[in-house]
């Protein structure tokens, strides 16, 4: 299959377009990765995701697939020759899909409310809930793993790329509001994990360097403070 | 080992009926336990501790939460019925991206048309009635969401019906009126006796709707 028969919709900073390629790199598959500008969204993007106008989105021949997690299971179910994604048993499935739709419903937010936080107070309301979560997480971690590497046991799985994508982000708001989230302390499963899933074949390329989303990042708190303009 | 099965759910809950819908396709028995959501047992927060919510499907002592989590589980597990899940990958893809488009829009708009009132409620009418017109419209001239079968996105969808004369007393709108071909697809699955008796009388989702905003203060 060539390349061109299946490309990603993306951003290189996005937690979510990783989870694509990731998903795409441990499947051995090639792609075309077509990057958006910060800003401003391409006409393929609003033909092949017209409902929410949001990357990424899969496009395979004539399809386009979109909803990160949507796409990872679509890659899994599509490419069946290589690794498995998701877990084979239907109970290890469903406890995967909880703790994913968990970390986009709750743990990822909380931890967007920490850059948005006005003021001291805020902020470390902010920090302790992504450290709960955290706390969640390394239990999850304990009983999904079984003693192995990965969430997924052996080799990285659904749940270790949907919780490992955002491990860019996490770090450049420990860096930025000097704080550690995943610690030691109360995560040394995690942090250990953490270490093994960014040095994995499939995920090294596409984790961005925590320098170069630290900057990106003071770009994009500069767009988000800048006045409103009138109406 | 005996299958043991136990759904923690409320009879109200559109979330619930969806688990109480794929049981009934697959025909499997189980045990209902109804919870108040004012009193969680301790079964409950046991078994939920993350979010504490119904409902929860308890399979041989291990639950699964999220009610499309658990539609996809139970048509995992009992293959030898017709799947609920499209066969095909992209299909599937399809179904589960509609069925997560409805639990982000429909729920809060739904929400929003009994819990607030003036221009927030209008707000949140039109949003109702444009995100049923996109879903409308991706039902076409099929049947149901499946195609010609009844499958995952039905059952993610056709539990709201049941709020439907509840958001259109509150909110003085017919939503048939608007989506005239989502309510004979409506009409189409409660044919089905699951369906039929998963979902509870309209009317006695308002009584219930009006109580609680009488209890609210709303």
């Amino acid at each position: 299959m060539s390349s061109s028969e299946v490309k990603v919709l993306g951003a290189w900073a996005s937690p979510f377009v990783m989870r694509a390629r990731i998903s795409l790199n441990i499947k051995s598959v090639d792609y075309e990765f077509l990057q958006e500008n910060l800003g401003s969204k391409s006409e393929l993007l609003l033909k092949s995701n017209p409902v929410h106008k949001k990357i990424p989105v899969l496009i395979h021949g004539d399809k386009a697939i979109s909803e990160s997690l949507v796409i990872v299971q679509y890659i899994d179910e599509v490419w069946t020759s290589s690794e498995s994604i998701l877990p084979s048993d239907p109970y290890d499935r469903a406890i995967a899909r909880f703790w994913a739709a968990y970390l986009d419903e709750k743990w990822f937010p909380s931890m967007s409310k920490i850059a948005r936080a006005r003021g001291e107070e805020e902020k470390k309301a902010a920090i302790k809930l992504v450290q709960e979560g955290l706390v969640l997480l390394e239990d999850a971690y304990t009983k999904c793993s079984k003693g192995k590497m990965f969430f997924g046991g052996e080799k990285i799985g659904f749940l270790d790329i949907a919780l490992g994508c955002f491990l860019g982000w996490l770090r450049v708001t420990e860096k930025a509001h000097k704080v550690k989230l995943i610690d030691e302390a109360y995560s040394p499963g995690l942090v250990k994990w953490a270490e093994n899933f960014c040095a994995d074949a499939a995920v090294k390329d596409v984790m961005p360097e925590t320098d170069k989303l630290y900057e990106f990042s003071k770009v994009l708190m500069a767009k988000m403070r800048a006045p409103q303009k009138p109406a | 080992m005996a299958n043991e099965v136990v759904l923690l759910d409320a009879w109200v809950s559109m979330f619930g009926m969806r688990a109480r819908i794929a049981l009934a396709e697959k025909c499997v028995k189980y045990e209902y336990v109804e919870e108040d959501l004012r009193n969680k047992s301790p079964r409950l927060l046991q078994a939920n501790p993350i979010n504490k919510k119904i409902p929860v499907l308890i399979h041989n002592g291990k639950p699964i939460c999220e009610s499309l989590i658990i539609v996809q589980y139970i048509d995992e597990v009992w293959t030898d019925k017709p799947s609920l899940l499209p066969s095909d990958a992209y299909q599937r893809a399809q179904a589960r991206f509609w069925a997560d488009f409805i639990d982000k829009k429909i729920y809060d708009a739904g929400r929003k048309i009994w819990t607030t009132k003036g221009e927030e409620q209008e707000a949140a009418k039109k949003d109702l009635i444009d995100n049923l017109k996109v879903l409308e419209s991706e039902l076409g001239d099929k049947p149901y969401f499946g195609g010609e079968s009844f499958g995952f996105l039905d059952v993610a969808l056709v539990t709201y019906s049941s709020w439907f004369e509840a958001y259109e007393t509150v909110g003085n709108f017919s939503i048939e009126a608007e989506c005239p071909k989502l309510i004979a697809w409506v009409k189409r699955c409660l044919e089905r006796e699951s369906v039929a008796k998963a979902l509870p009388e309209s009317k006695k989702v308002v009584d219930f709707v009006m109580g609680l905003k009488q209890r609210m203060g709303i």
